[in-house]
């Protein structure tokens, strides 16, 4: 390893190390290569002498992994997570994402033992602030959307959405349609996951043409109805970072053929405290806690993804359900209730991401409904300072006109000179910016869609438009290698995706690794 | 020489003696970029047109490869193991020795609503 | 507000760079009878102070489990964390960062996920096992899924002794995406009785069950095989590959699990991380995020997220899953804590639970009319009451004792379970503990 890595000093002219690292740049083994079977960073009591009642089952055969004392296992996992970018580090313009500032206060409420330790089947007399807390949630998301019922337990946005589709599913066989109702409306606009789940349900996924700049017309929705229509799903605003101006007309239209509309929520940072998605008819939506009330997102989850629904698919929401007898909340965790419930059932064990659920209350009551609003307000404002500050440097697909909390750009700019939407995002990290998303949505070239969200200042956006100017004028002037050897400045030069998927090592094998040297 | 047959999704079909050759397009490899991962059906596979084939992975995208063949029912009689065991080969030379697998095509007359060589290069601009 | 950095001057300003009179213009997408100007009932914006009294008050009013002799199990346990567990996760660094999109500058992320990966396939005996899903539940819903996708069949059978939640999981998901699924009767010690047929994709079993009881499932794996069945193996208390043969050993071909035990608290139920490991031959079909090595363009180690084609972003509707996150950080939780233990410490971890379940199973046979149901046990085993046990456990919680989770909770409506008390022990039980149940429990059945 420590060649390879001199090569590449000597490569940029510069002088190698013995260790392979550079300064605080510290390259950093797997636990395999330097732990050992006998190590451990814990200590434990030994038991009294007892007899065995594992009977048949009880394990004689190594495992097969390696420990690290304490202090080596602190200094392992604080050297890896010096070579990750992340919010706390710097501005992270990933459009979609909502990556926003994630306050302190909401880890430190949501360790509370009253909070993180506590068991979800503990009896429900000794969690009644548990349940009232997942209450007071849940009043918050229903006042914001204007819908009157929530369901608080799916797992992420994906797991959202098969929520909302399921109880469209349940009330349609509610009214003896399921089986007639078969087709699901998605703009070819949408995000994956959309198609995804309504295919995971057994619907047939009919596309539905959107406008050049990803809208849709209600005109062309009700072209598309028909008696086999169940729903539509659709993002609002849009995967463009547009708010649709027709939704009203296609939830009009959409209910008057007997389907329902469901909508991402993904973008709700544009909107919240501002918009009420019940008012433009939505039927069922969700709400990623961890984009727009701010739950840190981890490195890919976990993440909270509750469902608030209309009055029409209410009835279907899954277990467990929150109900107040008096001054005692309880989950009815089986069905059917008796209060008329015609729940579809369970979605996960126990009842949804209460860690999450803490974090997201923290943030709703530090906000206020005051600070929400204002917060989407200055959302949309910074998308729209980016889009003004990059407009004659960059380029936009559908010519210049005012966006939600997202901006969407495209490669137009880069024509001509040898260079992609990937290389510009490479060398963005260069100047120490994590990119903004990348070729989605898929109905633009090339497309580079920025959401800075409000946690960034004034000056912290002017310093990244200075750096995508100058990135797009080098460019301009064909500084070529800028583009197409970046990231040059990271922990890691641009990583051999091909290699990896056609013969994945998805595990640590010592031999691969001793060829390899 | 043999007849060779391209679909609109980018498969070919090349018929010697009643047998045919089915691959993706040169195009379309170029397309899907870098390959990874081929899957291919079972010897004795019995597909009609349209139906999913064989699977084809690039990096950042996957596709399915579908019978070429309109109609009547074919079956696979031979596939090719060496693309599976290396993917790129696939990219190095889709329309020669990277092809999928043969069937044996019950009516001939089926190609005919397939395009030929030069029907398929007019597509290809139409579509670039 | 503290977590707007805009002063007043500074809107402004930008609203004129952007050539708007105010914040109004940027909406004029939305059609002006669906602005709203208030949303009455809901609080204005407070300090960090008044915010952490009020949420604080709330959290008060829970009996914490490390505040209590405390015995609740059933997929969700009470174990204990080292301090640098928390320590590292609530690094910026790794809390703060996006699904590893940019590997050149997520190599930390993408580093402990190749770790946590390797560990699970050693742990649960098994060859692949990708980057963590959103918990055991969910992750055995995605196994029967695949097993459907790979038998090309479509009928789950589901075994007695799996967790009622689970099951309700995996029916919910099959109903809805028209799979047939036949739940076994559930009991303490079922029988392998023969469900299976031509038809049948996969047979779920949980090791050890939700009662407690663990058994050799070889046999089960030859009669799924012999049946061109896949065998999915559920374990709800990760703690347990510690003292137990792995799934992997015993023929299983899909293992799921809840990985909660190891790193993460119990946090009312969520988050949590599903475990999920398979055959190599079975890669393809995989749900999930996958982490794989690679090189970088200097010739230097490194990874990224790959086979990414089998996923939503891409396939859409052909995608194996719809699911798009795994359960990041509480898989970084499980893989410092499983490093710090390494094979040493959870074999000594797994050791002391068995035997602090032995000796409250002792104790509370010594409990005049209690009956031990489960001979064979890891770390929870199940008691049979003469009163039903939800009394009991509601009698035991005013006696300040959580004495684990009555069956009627998890089986409503099987009047025959009524009796029976599900308990777990793990490593934070002391002898007063064990004491103050076996006190509590002939008191309140006396």
């Amino acid at each position: 390893m420590t060649d390879m890595t001199t090569k590449s000093f000597a490569k940029a002219g510069l002088p190698g190390t013995h260790t392979g690292n550079r300064g605080l740049q510290i390259e950093e083994a797997l636990i395999f290569e330097v732990g050992s079977l006998e190590t451990s960073g814990v200590d434990f009591e030994e038991p009294d002498a007892f007899e065995s009642r594992l009977g048949d089952v009880e394990r004689h055969d190594a495992i097969g992994l390696p420990g690290l004392s304490e202090p080596e296992a602190v200094r392992h996992y604080v050297r890896l997570s010096q070579k990750n970018y992340a919010i706390d580090t710097g501005i992270f313009p990933l459009g979609s994402c909502t990556m926003k500032h994630n306050p302190r206060l909401n880890e430190k409420l949501a360790r509370l033992p009253g909070f993180g330790d506590i068991h979800p089947l503990q009896p429900q007399k000794t969690v009644q602030g548990a349940i009232e807390l997942m209450a007071l949630l849940s009043d918050w998301l229903t006042k914001l959307t204007g819908m009157p019922a929530v369901a608080l337990s799916p797992k992420a946005g994906a797991h959202g959405e098969l929520c909302g589709m399921t109880a469209i599913r349940a009330a349609l066989e509610a009214r003896g349609e399921a089986d007639t109702r078969r087709v699901v409306l998605v703009p070819d606009s949408a995000h994956g996951t959309n198609p995804a789940t309504a295919a995971l349900l057994g619907f047939e996924v009919r596309a539905v043409a959107a406008e050049k700049d990803g809208t849709v017309r209600a005109a062309t929705v009700r072209a598309a109805l028909g008696h086999d229509v169940a729903a539509m799903m659709i993002t609002n605003p849009n995967t463009c970072g547009l708010f649709e101006p027709e939704i009203a007309e296609i939830a009009a239209a959409l209910h008057g053929a007997g389907a329902y509309l469901y909508c991402d929520g993904a973008n709700f940072n544009a909107i919240a405290g501002k918009v009420r998605p019940g008012d433009l008819g939505v039927d069922a939506m969700h709400i990623n806690l961890h984009k727009t009330f701010s739950t840190p997102h981890g490195g890919g989850g976990p993440g909270a993804g509750p469902v608030v629904f209309s009055q029409s698919l209410a009835p279907f929401a899954p277990l467990p359900l929150i109900r107040k007898d008096g001054d005692r909340y309880a989950l009815v965790e089986n069905g059917p209730a008796a209060d008329g419930q015609l729940s579809f059932g369970r979605l996960v064990a126990f009842h949804g991401q209460m860690g999450m659920f803490v974090r997201a209350l923290a943030y709703m009551l530090s906000f206020g409904i005051d600070g929400v609003r204002q917060a989407s307000e200055d959302a949309v404002l910074n998308a729209n300072y980016v889009r003004v500050g990059l407009r004659d440097a960059m380029s936009q697909p559908f010519g210049d006109r005012i966006c939600m909390h997202e901006v969407l750009f495209d490669d137009g700019f880069l024509k001509g000179t040898g260079l992609s939407t990937l290389d510009f995002a490479k060398a963005m990290i260069d100047e120490g910016f994590h990119p903004m998303t990348v070729y989605f949505p898929l109905v633009v070239h090339g497309a580079m869609l920025i959401e800075p969200t409000e946690s960034e200042g004034k000056q912290s956006l002017d310093q990244f438009i200075g750096a995508l100017r100058s990135l797009a004028r080098a460019a301009g002037q064909g500084e070529v290698e800028r583009f197409k050897g970046a990231p040059h400045y990271a922990p890691r030069r641009r990583l051999d995706e091909t290699r990896a998927a056609r013969q994945p090592i998805l595990s640590y094998t010592p031999t691969l690794n001793k060829a390899a040297e | 020489m043999a007849d060779i047959r391209f679909t609109s999704d980018h498969e070919y079909i090349r018929v010697e003696a009643g047998i045919g050759t089915v691959g993706i397009s040169a195009y379309a490899q170029d397309k899907l970029g870098d390959i990874v991962f081929v899957e291919l059906p079972a010897i004795g596979t019995v597909l009609s047109k349209g139906q999913e084939a064989a699977v084809v992975e690039s990096v950042k995208a996957a596709s399915e490869v579908y019978a070429p063949v309109s109609g009547e029912v074919v079956e696979v009689v031979e596939v090719n193991e060496a693309i599976v065991a290396n993917p790129e080969l696939v990219n190095q030379d889709a329309e020669g020795n990277a092809w999928f697998l043969k069937l044996r095509i019950a009516n001939l007359r089926e190609l005919d609503a397939l395009m030929p060589a030069e029907a398929y290069t007019d597509y290809l601009e139409t579509v670039a | 507000m503290r977590y707007l950095p805009h002063t007043a001057d500074e809107r402004r300003q930008m609203l004129a760079a952007i050539g708007v009179p105010n914040v109004d213009a940027l909406y004029s997408d939305v059609p002006a009878a669906f602005l709203v100007d208030e949303i009455a009932g809901l609080p204005r914006h407070q300090s960090e102070m008044a915010v952490e009294r009020a949420l604080g008050k709330l959290a008060a009013r829970n009996v914490a489990a490390g505040s209590v002799p405390f015995f609740a199990g059933c997929g969700a346990y009470k174990h204990h964390v080292p301090a640098t567990v928390d320590h590292i996760i609530q690094r910026s660094e790794f809390m703060t960062a996006y699904t590893p999109y940019q590997p050149e500058i997520a190599q930390g992320t993408l580093q402990y996920l190749f770790e946590f990966q390797t560990q699970v396939a050693a742990l649960t005996g098994m060859e692949v096992a990708n980057a963590s899903m959103y918990d055991g539940s969910t992750a055995a819903a995605e196994g029967v899924l695949m097993a459907h996708r790979l038998t090309k069949r479509g009928k789950a059978v589901l075994f007695g002794n799996l967790h009622p939640h689970y099951r309700a999981v995996i029916e919910t998901i099959s109903r809805y995406a028209q799979y047939e699924t036949v739940a076994l009767s559930s009991a303490p010690n079922t029988e392998f009785v023969d469900a299976i047929d031509s038809e049948t994709s996969c047979i779920v079993v949980q090791y050890p069950g939700v009662f407690g009881g663990a058994r050799d499932l070889s046999g089960l794996a030859e009669l799924a095989h012999k049946n061109g069945a896949l065998l999915i193996v559920v374990v709800t208390e990760a703690v347990s590959f510690g003292a137990l043969r792995s799934p992997g050993s015993m023929g299983a071909d899909i293992v799921v699990a809840e990985g909660q035990s190891i790193g993460n608290g119990l946090n009312f139920g969520g988050p949590y991380l599903g475990l999920f490991a398979t055959r190599q031959k079975f890669l393809r079909q995989m749900p999930g995020r996958l982490c794989g090595q690679t090189v970088d363009e200097d010739g230097r180690r490194g990874f990224v997220l790959t086979l990414s084609t089998r996923e939503q972003h891409i396939r859409r509707d052909k995608a194996t899953s719809n699911i798009c996150t795994n359960s990041g950080l509480c898989s970084l939780a499980f893989t410092v804590h499983m490093t710090l233990l390494g094979e040493a410490g959870l074999r000594k971890l797994a050791r002391l639970n068995h035997a602090n379940a032995v000796a409250l199973a002792d104790r509370l046979a010594a409990v005049p009319s209690v009956e031990i149901v489960t001979p064979h046990f890891f770390n929870e085993f199940t008691i049979r009451t003469p009163k039903p046990g939800g009394e009991v456990i509601d009698a035991l919680a005013d006696e300040g004792v959580i004495g684990g989770v009555p069956a009627s909770r998890l089986f409503p409506g099987e009047d025959r379970l009524n009796d029976l008390i599900i308990v777990a022990a793990t490593e934070i039980n002391t002898p007063a503990d064990r004491d103050a149940y076996a006190t509590a429990l002939a008191k309140v059945l006396s």
